[in-house]
């Protein structure tokens, strides 16, 4: 049987996008199906891409793409109930092309994304959900959607973190609700100008501010804000696990977060225009699938091609470069006319050259060391409470700052405590 | 900012219902069991508890995949809502 289609992508975000734009470029018969009812619907995130993928897609996408600002600072904020002791990071090498990220909302960007798609050739048929494989003996020969049977010579699974078909297909068991974190968010509306003057950025600037402290009680997790054009995105992400067995809610975590003292303010006469949330997949290699088997490849969230190391959580960049990599794979079984699991290793190893597998290598053993519940109430306490020793003066003799040190850790942790932590940092992160 | 519950975040949201139910729990199960994390991992507050009877309403669903994943007893049958239907981000 002679398939209609060269590849059938299911999902529309980065991973599908990149790999369907990538496929019908060299001319191969491409079909992109999305659930949403357009391309981004149903996808959510934090907030920012980083990284050179995408500029590399698609030289200057800044010019054309629906992007919010570009980042050009980074905060990071340890949060106690009503302190909070924080880093800034700026530099005049984020200022300008090819720039170092930008806030992003998705359901504007992967509209765009799957619009490039289409102009090069890729069939974008939105609204559509693939219900099942098809099977031909043992290789899967196509999708099964809206009560019809589309056969291809290979399937994509770009179809995000609870990928249904790599389950259907045999490439992975149920999640464990320990190696995925819980995103909730709320995208707050502010006037452009006001956005400026309280975060003092200039037009088209924007700040990625992360937070990690008390309000997730001790639950590992953290929060974040990032300025888009005239919206906030802030949430927290929090451990599914942490959060099942603490029957805690995510929502009453991001309300206190909201409530701090440090970002009550600046939500002033904020107007709440979306609330969503998102699983994502954080345990790296641990949780990865099976990427591969006739007439199948894997990517992006279905994959868990996810980094998470603490002061970084990035998949959009593994999306891409694992879309892109598929999409290689496909036009060389293409060429060869083998879509055979044997043919369709190359896509192994194509990740195996790029950072994708690189990176996840490199932090393997991250995910278990951010469980650390110290991390997420000791550490920040401490920070706080040490700065809060040598900012105040009661009328007594100052003591040096070694000493303050040794007094706040009192009750909290001890010294070999921090040693052997920091051991584990050392050696995961 | 006042403290907003989920009810009124959820009404800002853009959804297109779908009349068909997509996820549906087995009673048997729920019945018996003494944990009901779904109740406080449900970021749409889909599961409530009312006299120690877990009801279940889809229509605020933001469609996270969170219930099935942290359900012991495999009760929560969850499908995603068909082609064009549920949750429609307009921000995202």
């Amino acid at each position: 049987m002679t398939s209609p289609f060269d590849a059938i992508i299911v999902g529309a975000g980065p991973a599908g996008c990149s790999c369907g734009y990538t496929l019908a470029k060299s001319g191969l018969k491409t079909l992109i199906i999305e659930r949403g009812k357009f391309p981004g619907a149903k996808n959510m995130w934090g907030g920012a891409y980083y990284g050179p993928s995408l500029n590399q897609l698609f030289p200057r996408f800044w010019e054309e793409a629906p992007v919010e600002r570009s980042i050009h600072r980074h905060k990071f904020s340890f949060f106690t109930a009503d302190s909070s002791l924080s880093t800034e990071f700026t530099t005049k090498a984020f200022e300008g092309p090819p720039y170092q990220g930008f806030s992003v909302l998705r359901s504007r960007f992967d509209r765009w994304l799957a619009s490039k798609a289409e102009k090069a050739g890729a069939i974008v048929a939105s609204g559509l959900k693939a219900d099942d494989l098809l099977w031909d003996g043992q290789r899967i020969s196509g999708i099964r959607a809206g009560g019809d049977e589309l056969p291809a010579n290979v399937v994509v699974a770009c179809d995000g973190v609870n990928s249904f078909l790599a389950e259907k297909a045999g490439l992975r068991k149920k999640l464990s609700s320990r190696d995925l974190k819980q995103g909730v968010k709320e995208v707050i509306q502010l006037p452009r100008a006001t956005i400026e003057q309280r975060f003092g950025l200039t037009e088209d600037q924007g700040l990625a501010w992360e937070f990690i402290g008390t309000f997730t009680r001790g639950l590992p997790g953290g929060a974040f804000l990032y300025t888009n054009k005239d919206t906030l995105s802030l949430g927290v992400v929090i451990q599914l696990s942490a959060l099942s067995d603490s029957r805690t809610r995510a929502d009453d975590l991001l309300e206190e977060f909201k409530h701090h003292p440090a970002i009550e303010n600046l939500l002033v006469d904020g107007q709440l225009v979306e609330y969503s949330s998102h699983l994502i997949p954080v345990a790296g290699k641990a949780m990865m699938p099976k990427l591969f088997t006739d007439g199948f490849l894997v990517a992006g969230d279905a994959a868990a091609f996810c980094l998470a190391t603490g002061l970084i959580l990035e998949g959009a960049g593994f999306a891409f470069a694992s879309g892109l990599a598929a999409a290689e794979t496909v036009i060389q079984a293409k060429q060869k006319g083998d879509f055979s699991e044997k043919s369709l290793s190359a896509y192994a190893e194509k990740l195996r050259q790029s950072f994708v597998q690189k990176d996840l290598e490199t932090f393997k053993k991250a995910p278990r060391a951010l469980e650390n519940p110290r991390l997420y109430r000791q550490y920040p306490e401490l920070a706080c409470e040490l700065a809060k020793k040598i900012f105040t003066h009661d009328g007594q003799p100052r003591r040096k700052v070694w000493n303050l040190l040794r007094q706040s850790m009192k009750n909290k942790v001890s010294l070999w405590q921090i040693l052997r932590d920091l051991i584990q940092i050392k050696g995961s992160l | 900012m006042n403290h907003k519950s989920i009810e009124d975040k959820l009404a800002v949201n853009k959804y297109d219902l779908d009349e068909e139910v997509h996820i549906r729990l087995k009673d048997e199960i729920c019945k018996e069991c003494e944990h009901r994390p779904c109740v406080s991992v449900c970021p749409a507050d889909c599961f409530k508890l009312k006299e120690d009877k877990l009801s279940f309403a889809y229509e605020g669903c933001l469609e996270c995949g969170s219930c099935r994943i942290v359900c012991p007893g495999n009760a929560v049958d969850w499908a995603l809502p068909r082609g064009g239907l549920g949750i429609c981000y307009q921000y995202g």
